[in-house]
């Protein structure tokens, strides 16, 4: 799978309560949390959110808490990718089972600068910058998220195993 | 093949001899939890991919406690949903608000969590069960959607780090010294992904000679440090407190000699002071001597790190007779209604009141920025809590300085961060 998207950069320890804080958590309403998304950093984040843009970020993405609001929140915001050196693990796994995909990379990336177009293979994990030409490898996806990823998510899965 | 108890629990609810760290399992649990945050998604999540049955009813619990009682319409809708699905299904483990309390504490007094159970919990801070020897971790609504549907969720098996405190008064530490300074030390060491993806495994002198309560307040800031569960091995302590509570069977597991750890860790804790954890970061800790002059505007006691009858009792042994500086709001939250009771029938309500802080019913509260004590812009907390994360307690330009109960106490009678020791208060309450 292809993803198509400009980079918004952000740096190391990005918590749940900065990509959706606490106080919106009374709802899960999609549309509101879309509009709340990354608040804790970038007010109007929503605004500036083309649908299939990328998030890049340093380590330790998704730390906090396991409020599922926080992937559910990107994704409606249209993110369809989650860069990261590391990811926090309920982050990790919330993702995944919502469909969201995420890629960890080793290398530096701290070069890709906010505004970068990129296109990124899932499959083979690379990631180019359109404009310099220049290519990232990122982990392989697990078997099994790849699994999760195809079936759309976690309890679709389920329900095909139960079946 | 030597495992970990962490390795020797998975292995048994996958139904597996054993297991490696790495592996992807599918693993049968014991309990599945959802509160008023993260149940919705999940109970929708169930209704839309036709779920019928919980897969079972006594092993389901509902607890509506970070908005409650109702703080707004929307929470309001919130737990109703909680309460038809319970009804609905049978659930018996929901807690109605005069019953409910803060689910990591709640859940543990109730009995429901028992050494050698594998649980997962919607909310981060699950890993608290570690206390009492179970595999206890916190996962998102999906899993849990996906727990009451299945009775299973997937792992990835950690590694193991093992943390070792030695004290060389058998164990014991230093006046005003609790289980919140030694996790707070730790992931000041380690940092806030020190433990990222790992289970975080407590010995030594000093957790042989440490309460419950403050075991239960280590193995709940596993999370901080990244870590996917905490686990203390089951002792006398253990199974005193357990035996009072839980009403069925249950297998104790021991980490082997020759288990492997991805790292040991040891610490000599005989001198260490009470730690104060700085905006914005968990990691970002300093003895008390070595804070300066931080003037506060509020004070609270409470959540599920430190939110026990024994967190209470230590606040309270440095209130009592004294008041709230003018400048200070100070709020006391017990974590469950027992604990409330009990804080009742001690006099420590009494203490609090009298100093001039507020006694609120169980609830998360301000802990998460909800509500009961929300910060304005610029202004600044020292609370029992266990994120200082940027606006986690209020407006993004206010601060969150995390403590121990005692330091709290003292500092809202000082105005500023301080310790006991400044009022001149001899002698820890243990
Ligand atoms: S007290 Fe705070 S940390 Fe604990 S469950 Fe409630 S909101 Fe979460």
């Amino acid at each position: 799978m292809i993803i198509r998207g400009n980079a918004h950069v952000f740096g190391n320890d990005i918590d749940t309560d900065v990509i959706i804080p606490a106080r919106y958590l009374n709802t899960y309403d999609h549309d509101e949390l879309a509009k709340h998304a990354m608040e804790g950093i970038e007010s109007d984040f929503y605004k500036k959110v083309t649908k299939g843009d990328v998030i890049v970020a340093g380590s330790n993405f998704g730390s906090g808490s396991s409020r599922e609001h926080a992937p559910i929140a990107l994704m409606a915001v249209g993110i369809s990718l989650v860069i990261a050196r590391s990811f926090a693990r309920i982050f990790y796994r919330n993702a995944f089972n919502i469909g969201l995909p995420l890629l960890e990379v080793s290398e530096d990336i701290d070069s890709i600068k906010s505004g970068t177009p990129l296109e990124v293979n899932l499959d083979t994990g690379l990631i180019k910058e359109l404009l310099t030409n220049r290519v990232y490898k990122a982990k392989s996806v697990p078997q099994f998220m790849q699994e999760l990823l195809s079936a759309g998510g976690l309890m679709n899965y389920m329900e095909k195993k139960i079946k | 093949m030597e495992m970990t108890i962490t390795e020797k629990i998975l292995a048994l609810h996958a139904g597996l001899d054993h297991v490696e760290p790495g592996e992807l399992i599918m693993a049968k649990v014991d309990l599945a939890l959802g509160n008023d945050v993260t149940a919705p998604i999940a109970i929708d999540e169930f209704r839309r991919h036709n779920g019928k049955d919980v897969f079972d009813r006594q092993k389901v619990v509902l607890v509506p406690d970070h908005f409650t009682p109702n703080k707004d319409i929307k929470s309001a809708i919130q737990c109703k949903i909680l309460r038809d699905f319970a009804k609905e299904k049978g659930i018996e483990n929901y807690f109605e608000v005069g019953a409910a309390g803060i689910e990591h504490a709640l859940l543990p007094e109730s009995g429901l969590v028992a050494p050698g159970d594998l649980i997962i919990g919607a909310d981060s801070h699950t890993c608290t069960y570690g206390a009492v020897g179970a595999f206890s971790t916190g996962v998102g609504s999906t899993d849990l959607a996906a727990a009451m549907m299945s009775g299973k969720a997937w792992f990835k098996v950690p590694q193991t780090i093992k943390f070792v405190y030695h004290s060389s008064s058998n164990g014991r530490l230093k006046d005003w010294v609790y289980g919140k300074d030694v996790i707070l030390y730790t992931i000041g060491q380690i940092g806030v992904d020190g433990a990222l993806y790992k289970a975080m495994e407590f010995t030594g002198d000093v957790i042989d000679a440490m309460n419950m309560s403050g075991r239960f307040t280590i193995c709940n800031m596993v999370i901080e440090a990244g870590g996917k569960n905490g686990v203390v091995i089951p002792d006398t302590t253990t199974s005193n407190y357990v035996n009072q509570r839980v009403k069925r069977p249950y297998t104790v597991f021991a980490s082997d000699k020759g288990a492997r750890y991805e790292n040991i860790y040891e610490y000599d804790l005989t001198n260490l002071k009470p730690q104060v954890a700085f905006p914005h970061l968990p990691e970002n800790t300093r003895n008390i001597d070595e804070v300066g002059r931080i003037d506060i505007d509020q004070a609270f006691v409470g959540s599920c790190t430190n939110g026990w009858i024994e967190d209470l009792r230590i606040a309270a042994s440095v209130i009592r007779g004294r008041k709230v500086n003018t400048n200070v709001r100070m709020i006391v939250i017990p974590a469950t209604r027992k604990i409330y009771q009990q804080a009742l029938k001690e006099g420590l309500i009494e203490a609090f009141v009298e100093a001039g802080a507020v006694f609120s019913t169980p609830t998360c509260g301000p802990c998460l920025g909800g509500h009961m004590g929300v910060l304005a812009p610029g202004e600044r907390a020292v609370a029992t809590t266990n994120r200082n994360f940027k606006g986690r307690m209020g407006d993004l330009r206010s601060e969150v300085y995390l403590a121990n109960p005692a330091i709290v106490a003292a500092s809202a009678v000082l105005g500023r961060i301080g310790s006991p020791e400044e009022l001149g208060i001899e002698g820890g309450v243990a």
